[in-house]
């Protein structure tokens, strides 16, 4: 019992970072309609960030802040530069674009920084609290409260300030929005730039776990996919609670299932959406695809 | 504005096409007598992209279904072919079809359950699909070889040929992309090619008018899979060897990459997108080797934004300049008025359909052109 608490807190550690990434891919696509394929990429370059300022002498913790403001800034470049030019117009430029932009900031991170495996600082400390007779890392518990805090944020954000709403009317419906004088535009390279930071910050927080390499995101980012398919791609409590299925399971999969084991379990997620998505095609907690005939 | 009007259908304008289409294939059969067999390597992969990326585009390009699996149809087609040929004493041209039923049969089982999926669903769950392949391909090591993978028994050249192995290669893939590339013409102008460009544009109108969506739609699949089964079978010949390491996330969106490139809604466009995705990252390789993907990355994009209805698209707007053909002009009626796709099929050397995006408005996307 005590070891299946273990792996279930494991589990929803691991579906909070993918929870992250799955918060920006939902941001974006609520935004802009598009999946950000890059959006994992994105996420690794900024960890680098991170890990050349830590590198270079800077506090960690200033080191974290000063990659999540690079984050910021360049996603909103990205939107700016690469995606305005092209917003609106076929989706399979946009996926393309993604994409390119995927293969681009791949490549530059391993220019730049070297294609070896770098180890990054941990941001908890190690060790485990004990609760009665469970002990859970440190680790988990503190990626789990930075993932609530992360939410309750945006939560805040999107249904109490002004530039929240302004950034929801952008999203639902530009048109109108724009007739009201909210600065569309301008929203959408906010909410790119919010998106790229939460990538960043499931980069920081993953990145001690897996070491970081130029590949750090990419199983991430399928997971993240994963759960933001399952919890509905529209929705941003579906991504997180996704995320946590995803995770959960995966975790439990890959410690009960002998079959299974470690190489396999990449195909516990995969099989879930897929079932998922044939019972209800928008996920657990989208809104089922409206169209005119 | 152009030199030359011809009219359609006309003698002048049959014959043109002809000569065009034969010296084409005059130069891609003398092409590897006269180039190094590692230009002949390479031309010969890019012929086995160039046959998947034809079933990703009938798919993509004509029914609007975005997938991400066509990297695992590939990856199952060249294990077919390959287990087939270690395990079995079967003749290397019978294994190419067999390869193609296997992934026809899997495509069509993924494919009647996938069809309820739209768009970006439809996108993530074949995005699934090229992710498990790799590790089911590591851990099937009885047929698969594991990791180590398994090495192919090539294609051996005819005795009564006198050619090199890298030339009867060559040959064998032109001869097979050539037959594949006229049946996905003669597929795109038939009877299915019609139903699927009115899927694309108005389901539900489709529906109405008699076409069945979802039996035409998991069909698609299937054939889309037979293609990658096909290319699959082309590359494990091509390449001699199978491997894991082969078949990553990146082929399946290396071949949305070559249809979206090539032109959307064209067939001769997946060859010349298969043409950019193989040549481009080598030669950007060659410019700086660290820098390949940065340069393969950046060119994608601006491929997007220069010519955004591809490769093909721009091939028809340099024709134009030059040779401009006219509808002929009805001087008596005629006895029967041929079907509209039927006259837009006549006119183009290429099959030429609106490169429409899925399921979105065609206006949006004739804003994008420049």
């Amino acid at each position: 019992m005590e070891r299946f608490l273990q792996v279930v807190v494991d589990g929803i550690a691991d579906g909070s970072i993918y929870a992250a990434l799955a918060l920006a891919l939902v941001l974006i696509f609520r935004s802009t309609g598009v999946v950000n394929f890059a959006q994992g990429e994105m996420a690794m370059f900024s960890t680098f960030v991170a890990w050349a300022l830590a590198d270079a002498g800077v506090p960690l913790g200033l080191a974290v802040v000063g990659a999540l403001a690079f984050a910021f800034a360049a996603g909103m470049v990205v939107e700016r530069v690469l995606i305005r030019p092209v917003e609106g117009g076929n989706p399979l430029s946009l996926v393309i674009v993604t994409l390119g932009l995927f293969i681009l900031v791949n490549s530059a991170a391993g220019w730049i920084w070297g294609f070896n495996i770098k180890e990054f600082p941990a941001l908890f400390p190690g060790g485990v609290a004990q609760i009665g007779n469970v002990s859970l890392s440190i680790e988990s518990l503190g990626i789990i409260a930075v993932l609530l805090v992360v939410v309750g944020l945006l939560w805040l954000l999107f249904t109490k300030t002004p530039i929240g709403l302004a950034m929801r009317a952008a999203a639902q419906s530009p048109s109108s929005a724009r007739l009201v004088g909210i600065p569309v535009g301008r929203m959408l390279m906010l909410g790119w730039g919010m998106a790229s930071l939460l990538g960043a910050l499931a980069g920081v927080l993953v990145a001690h776990r897996l070491f970081l390499d130029t590949n750090l995101m990419a199983g991430v980012l399928v997971y993240s996919f994963a759960g933001a398919a399952l919890g509905g791609f529209d929705s941003p409590i579906g991504a997180v609670v996704g995320s946590w299925i995803i995770g959960v399971t995966e975790a439990l999969a890959g410690t009960y299932i002998n079959a299974i084991g470690s190489d396999l379990k990449v195909l516990v997620p995969l099989g879930i959406i897929f079932v998922v998505l044939l019972v209800r095609p928008s996920g657990l907690f989208g809104s089922p695809e409206v169209t005119r005939a | 504005m152009s030199l030359v009007r011809i009219t359609a259908g006309s003698r002048v304008h049959l014959a043109l096409r002809a000569g065009i289409w034969l010296l084409v294939a005059i130069i891609l059969i003398g092409i590897p007598f006269d180039s190094n067999p590692s230009v002949n390597g390479n031309l010969t992969l890019v012929m086995s992209y160039a046959v998947a990326a034809m079933g990703l585009g009938l798919l993509v390009g004509y029914a609007g279904q975005i997938s991400l699996g066509q990297g695992a149809f590939f990856a199952i087609g060249a294990y077919a072919a390959a287990s087939m040929l270690a395990k079995t004493g079967l003749p290397y041209l019978l294994a190419l079809p067999l390869a193609a039923a296997v992934t026809f049969l899997i495509g069509l089982a993924f494919g009647i359950p996938a069809v309820r999926l739209r768009g970006l669903y439809l996108a993530l769950v074949t995005l699934a699909l090229a992710v498990a392949v790799g590790p089911v391909i590591k851990r099937a090591e009885p047929i698969t070889g594991g990791v180590s993978g398994l090495s192919v028994r090539q294609p051996p050249a005819p005795g009564w040929l006198a050619v090199a192995p890298d030339q009867w290669l060559y040959l064998l893939s032109l001869v097979v992309t050539a037959i594949m590339l006229l049946l996905a013409a003669n597929l795109t102008r038939g009877s299915l090619g019609r139903a699927l460009v009115a899927i694309r544009d108005g389901e539900r109108a489709a529906r109405t008018s008699g076409v069945h969506v979802s039996r035409t739609k998991a069909l698609l699949f299937a054939v889309a899979g037979a293609y990658a089964g096909v290319g699959g079978a082309l590359f494990a010949y091509g390449q001699g060897f199978v491997a894991p390491e082969s078949f990553t996330l990146l082929l399946s969106f290396t071949f949305l990459g070559a249809v979206v490139v090539g032109g959307l809604g064209t067939v001769i466009g997946s060859v010349l997108g298969s043409l950019f995705v193989v040549f481009v990252p080598q030669y950007a390789g060659g410019v700086n080797q660290a820098l390949t993907g940065v340069v393969y990355g950046a060119t994608l994009i601006a491929v997007v934004y220069l010519m955004p209805s591809g490769a093909a698209g721009l091939l028809r707007r340099l024709r134009r300049l030059l040779i401009d053909i006219v509808e002929p002009t009805p001087a008596r009626p005629e006895p029967s008025p041929p079907p509209p796709d039927a006259q837009r099929g006549v006119h183009d050397a290429v099959p030429t359909s609106d490169p429409a995006p899925a399921g979105s408005d065609p206006a949006a996307a004739r804003g994008l052109r420049p």
